[in-house]
């Protein structure tokens, strides 16, 4: 299923590889990304592929939730339906 | 690829502007759980809500953590009570109620709704027992909610069931006083009850309804007001399309959630109800949107017109984005349960008379008010009556839930705690009713009942 990870926060080194191994880790494939800095605000925000068989998604939100208080930035992983549905007719 | 500004947007609305997705509501059918005896009618009853709803409420929070929507209530309602036989005596009644609270309690659902009687033209020896267990019943359970309905813009006015809810209600609080009169605020009067709304208290699944079926309630007062108070300066026509469009949006939500909840639990969908609920967390009040329009407290001159737009924007912007729009769909005015109307009540902007005239254009009605201790019943029916009047001639749903706490007076504050807030106790007028209320009997029918 496809997932969008957003990552929100004062920018500093190193956000780009932590995120991007832990879901190389959990078996997540990045698709695309988009990645701005706004002010100092960091904002990356990926098209991801989750293999539910290999990577529950609840775990998944879990963890990376956890990995991005660890690094001191907001991390959501949500399917990406939600987006569509409430922009797109 | 996802464009980011809508991303961001998204992400924006649930965290910093309280959208979310007031409850998913599992309507299950009663109507084959009668049998011989209330023993087996209570087994029926446990054993096929416990059966439907198994799983309703990990499919909620799956949903949530999946689509990182909060879904804040999951609910159940059932086909009206009052229906279900074999009653005796109002304790029957009350074992039925019992079982409901149980296979709540015992599944989790926040809620659970359809204590319920629909008496609006007459009523049977029946429901006159159902009505007087309402009390008993509110009073031995958590989180069993009941509603009576006993006007309609067809039937008229059941005046007779009027006086008799309103002692009900003060019954209630009578036997709840401990606990801020907690039983008046899982009861609500209604005048043209919908079959299918999601909302408590009045949730009920009507006969009309299938076998089990899922309606979704939306929320998201701040998100709307967020919206509004970029634009200080938009006209009306540009007001009401900013509305629209996050009515929109909110609405979509609502939707892609009532779908998925029902695929995974493999119910039909039933409808998305779009009102605005607000609760007491700063900045999810519908009071601070009006307020936002550019009134200095809700309440005051223009609050009706203010409202009116924004109910109906709501209900235009809501429409198109759901495949099926039922329930109350509309703004809600509960006092206890907006910080901004509970400011406006406690400085005297807003008043029980400027209450009922807001009920006449938005969705339900007077909803959680707290009045004197004292208030007679008679005046609570009359209320009520004037209520049930608004909602028959105009051909919309209102409803009345009123807490009259004993041992308090105007200026007071009543708590109830959670989504229920706190409700600062309002004046009603000295003036005698008693004998309009006591004439009994039914008041007719509007003329243009008359369609056929």
């Amino acid at each position: 299923m496809k997932a969008v990870v957003t990552v929100i926060g004062v920018d500093k080194a190193g956000i780009i590889a932590r995120i991007s191994t832990k879901l190389y880790e959990k078996g997540v494939n990045i698709l695309d990304i988009t990645q701005t800095i706004m002010g100092d605000i960091f904002t990356m925000i990926m098209l991801v592929d989750v293999k539910t068989k290999e990577t529950s998604f609840s775990e998944l939100v879990t963890e990376m939730k956890a990995l991005g208080e660890e690094i001191g930035v907001e991390v959501t992983v949500t399917r990406e339906e939600i987006y569509k549905s409430m922009h797109r007719i | 690829m996802l464009d980011t500004y809508e991303i961001l947007e998204t992400i924006k609305m649930i965290k910093k502007e309280n959208l979310d997705i007031r409850t998913i509501t599992m309507g299950i059918s009663l109507v084959d759980c009668s049998s011989e005896s209330v023993k087996k009618t209570c087994e029926n009853i446990y054993n096929k809500i416990t059966k439907y709803a198994k799983d309703l409420v990990k499919t909620g929070e799956d949903i949530e953590k999946e689509y990182g929507i909060p879904i804040i209530n999951k609910r159940i309602s059932v086909t009206p009570i009052s229906l279900l036989t074999p009653v005796n005596k109002k304790e029957d009644y009350v074992e039925y109620a019992k079982t409901l609270d149980k296979a709540a309690n015992d599944l989790g659902v926040n809620f659970i709704g359809g204590y319920s009687a629909l008496v609006q033209k007459g009523y049977t020896d029946k429901e006159k027992m159902f009505i007087d267990s309402i009390p008993m019943a509110l009073s031995v359970t958590s989180r069993l909610c009941s509603s009576v309905n006993i006007g309609s813009t067809k039937a008229g006015i059941n005046m007779d069931a009027v006086y008799h809810v309103g002692k009900a209600i003060k019954e209630c609080a009578e036997l709840t006083k401990d606990n801020n009169a907690m039983a008046c605020a899982k009861f609500v009067v209604f005048c043209n009850a919908v079959e299918d709304n999601p909302f408590m208290a009045g949730a009920f699944h009507g006969v009309s309804e299938g076998e089990c079926v899922i309606n979704v309630g939306v929320s998201g007062p701040g998100v709307v007001k967020c919206e509004i108070e970029k634009y200080p300066d938009a006209d009306f026509l540009a007001l009401a399309e900013i509305i629209k469009k996050t009515a929109f949006k909110i609405t979509r939500v609502g939707q892609m959630v009532a779908k998925e909840a029902a695929k995974r639990l493999n119910v039909p969908f039933g409808i998305v109800d779009l009102s605005l609920a607000p609760t007491p967390a700063v900045g999810d009040s519908v009071a601070h949107i009006l307020e936002q329009m550019g009134l200095e407290k809700c309440g005051t001159h223009g609050t009706t017109a203010a409202l009116a737009l924004l109910n109906d924007a709501v209900k235009k912007g809501g429409v198109m984005a759901s495949s099926s729009v039922g329930g109350l769909s509309g703004a809600f005015i509960p006092v206890s349960e907006d910080a901004g109307m509970i400011d406006a009540a406690k400085c005297g902007a807003l008043s029980l008379s400027k209450l009922e005239a807001m009920t006449c254009v938005c969705s339900v009605g007077l909803d959680m008010i707290a009045v004197p201790g004292d208030t007679s019943a008679e005046t609570i029916s009359a209320i009520i009556a004037d209520e049930a009047a608004i909602g028959m001639i105009n051909q919309k749903t209102t409803a009345v839930r009123i807490i009259p706490a004993p041992g308090t007076k105007k200026g007071d504050m009543v708590k109830f705690g959670g989504l229920l807030g706190e409700a600062p106790v309002m004046e009603v007028l000295p003036f005698s009713a008693e004998k309009f209320v006591k004439r009994g009997g039914r008041i007719p029918a509007p003329i243009h009942s008359l369609k056929n």
